[in-house]
């Protein structure tokens, strides 16, 4: 098993009586690319901050490979951030913005050339040594941000949401990039942002967080394909979230329609909730399926369509390469393999958040 | 139609121009008048510029009204800095509240607050001399210094300090190498104009002055009211010129820092 190189160990906050994180208790080993994933005002941020030290917690420490550094100022800790808005030093130029932090520790002149000359191979800047930091574009900057990172050698390398401010192309090009990153230097990123497709994208470990909690933790496969609960399900990808019973083990049923499942131990004839992907809903023939309802809308996604069938009442969204009209009646069919059976949420916090969608 | 309404135009700016410079105008060109009566013109001459450098006690005055500008400015640079630091770490409000407090020096009556300094340091019992003049040159300056650092501070990225600290950088270095050149153009600007306002002021140091203190601005006055010298002229037309200078100067730092900042949107 890896090392364990972080311990966020039981952390409270609040804002002017405002709680942002709440027995947030989480560990980070190394070498990972672990993602903080939620909605904004969720406490990833704040998260972050206490873990780069400049935010102190109200509650619970932070341990360091096994050292309490808690009240460790920002300056003394073996951690490197990538701000949201870069925060590059504007009055000099991209060299001495890098070197900023090897000067401090007196790093000698040589070794500083060669540490700047490698972090810009490595963000694909290499020839912008003397250029202002103020002509570069916004992807520019934010290479030149973990550049200047990068070269301390930290730990463990901390990310704001370093890609919100980039079109979508650059985007996707900055994702690859920061994986062949972390692969190459073999550093633990802990990354912060609220798209759900970066998370996917890059991550090893996602921490889906929620109201000050942690909604669940787990790899990007189990996070999507089995959400714990229903705003894990909602936030992350399209959904169908119905309520259902579960009538036994291996079945449910969703306004009385049976349906196959492979979940056991929920109880008998007790409400859940069920979770199924738009990709996993089939459109069958009538007298095929398991329900039947109408095609009430399609729209063309590019790489699928999607349509929204009506079914007693109740929409369900299906994703498919295969166009159904509007007006057809179909039947749906879903493998039991595909139905996520999740508990009712225990808390208000969770179900206020549902109704609000 | 259109062509006479240009003219029209032309001429009510030329007036205005006329109405605004003509005294200094007129200052200037009888200050190289080489005859004593203002009447009529004598030739030109640059005696009175002559006679001004050879005097000592004028010497002195110039001497002074330096020195007073740059120690006030500089001061008054550091006491408003840290003011804008400690002012944007507030709420809005108390900001605003603050803001206000610090305005009122620059819009109230010259002559109230140099009779309210003379008051101040009468009770005090101050002895009235340089050091008085200094210390009411400073305060009046403080709040050109803060209208002038203000915005520039607040529209500065507040993760540029936590970036160097992040860097490893201590508070103190983290200040003078990220926050204070960036804001660097304004501080400059706003000393300019300090050091402006410093030797501009007569009423303020009139007031705070005590005897056989000058500056040129009270020389020129206790002169005048002897019974005026022609090199009073020059003196006047020397300061003219010198404020001009540094007024083109302050509103020229500025305009530079906006290029700047534009760029790096």
């Amino acid at each position: 098993m890896k090392n364990e190189l972080i311990h966020l160990n039981h952390i409270s906050k609040s804002y002017d009586g405002k709680i942002v994180l709440d027995d947030l208790d989480l560990t980070i080993h190394e070498n990972e690319f672990v993602t903080l994933l939620g909605p904004s005002g969720c406490g990833k941020t704040t998260t972050l901050r206490i873990l780069a030290g400049f935010e102190t917690p109200d509650k619970g420490s932070v341990i360091f490979e096994g050292r309490d550094i808690t009240s460790l100022p920002p300056n003394k800790r073996q951690l490197n951030t990538v701000f949201q808005n870069y925060a590059l030093f504007t009055h000099m130029n991209v060299a001495d913005n890098i070197a900023f932090g090897l000067n401090i520790k007196k790093k000698p002149k040589s070794y500083i050339e060669d540490k700047i000359a490698y972090a810009l191979n490595l963000v694909g800047l290499t020839g912008y040594e003397k250029r202002s930091v103020t002509t570069l574009s916004g992807g520019q900057q934010q290479r030149v941000a973990i550049a200047r990172a990068i070269v301390n050698e930290p730990r463990v390398l901390l990310l704001d949401e370093p890609l919100g401010a980039l079109d979508l192309k650059l985007r996707q090009d900055m994702q690859y990039e920061l994986i062949r990153m972390k692969n190459e230097l073999s550093i633990t990123f802990l990354y912060v942002t609220h798209d759900q497709q970066e998370a996917l994208t890059m991550s090893d470990n996602i921490v889906v967080m929620n109201q000050g909690y942690i909604q669940q933790m787990g790899s990007p496969e189990s996070i999507y394909n089995e959400p714990e609960n229903a705003f894990v399900a909602d936030f992350i990808g399209d959904s169908n979230l119905f309520p259902a019973i579960f009538e036994k083990d291996e079945l449910i049923t969703i306004d009385g329609a049976p349906f196959p499942c492979v979940d056991t131990g929920f109880g008998t004839k007790k409400p859940v909730d069920i979770v199924i992907r738009p990709e996993d809903v089939d459109l069958v023939e009538k007298g095929k399926g398991l329900v039947s309802g109408v095609v009430t809308d399609l729209i063309f996604k590019g790489v699928h369509y999607e349509m929204c069938v009506d079914v007693n009442g109740r929409e369900w969204v299906a994703h498919s390469t295969e166009p159904c009209a509007v007006g057809n009646e179909v039947d749906i069919y879903v493998h039991p393999f595909n139905i996520q059976v999740m508990n009712k949420p225990a808390s208000e916090d969770e179900e206020a958040v549902r109704t609000d969608e | 139609m259109k062509t006479k309404y240009k003219g029209l135009k032309r001429l009510y700016i030329a007036l205005i121009f006329i109405f605004m410079y003509a005294p200094i105008a007129l200052l200037i060109v009888q200050s190289f008048n080489s005859s004593k009566s203002r009447g009529h013109w004598g030739g030109f001459t640059l005696d009175w510029y002559r006679s001004l450098f050879t005097d000592a006690s004028i010497g002195e005055a110039f001497t002074n009204t330096i020195l007073l500008a740059l120690l006030s400015s500089v001061i008054s640079v550091i006491l408003g800095t840290a003011a804008v630091i400690y002012m944007s770490k507030l709420k809005k409000s108390p900001r605003t509240i603050l803001m206000g407090v610090t305005n009122v020096p620059m819009l109230n009556a010259d002559i109230v607050t140099g009779v309210s300094f003379m008051l101040l340091f009468l009770t005090l019992r101050i002895q009235f001399g340089f050091v008085t003049i200094l210390l009411a040159h400073i305060t009046f300056n403080i709040p050109y210094v803060i209208l002038n650092v203000m915005p520039r501070y607040r529209e500065l990225n507040p993760h540029i300090y936590e970036a160097a600290l992040d860097l490893g950088a201590s508070p103190v270095y983290a200040f003078f190498k990220t926050v204070l050149p960036e804001i660097m153009p304004a501080i400059l600007s706003g000393g300019l104009m300090a050091f402006t306002m410093s030797i501009d002021d007569f009423i303020i140091t009139h007031f705070t002055a005590g005897a056989g203190v000058h500056t040129l601005s009270t020389k020129i006055y206790s002169e005048v009211k002897l019974g005026i010298k022609p090199e009073m002229y020059a003196l006047s037309a020397m300061i003219f010129v010198t404020v001009l200078l540094l007024l083109i100067l302050v509103n020229r730092v500025p305009a530079k820092a906006d290029a700047h900042g534009k760029e790096a949107v």
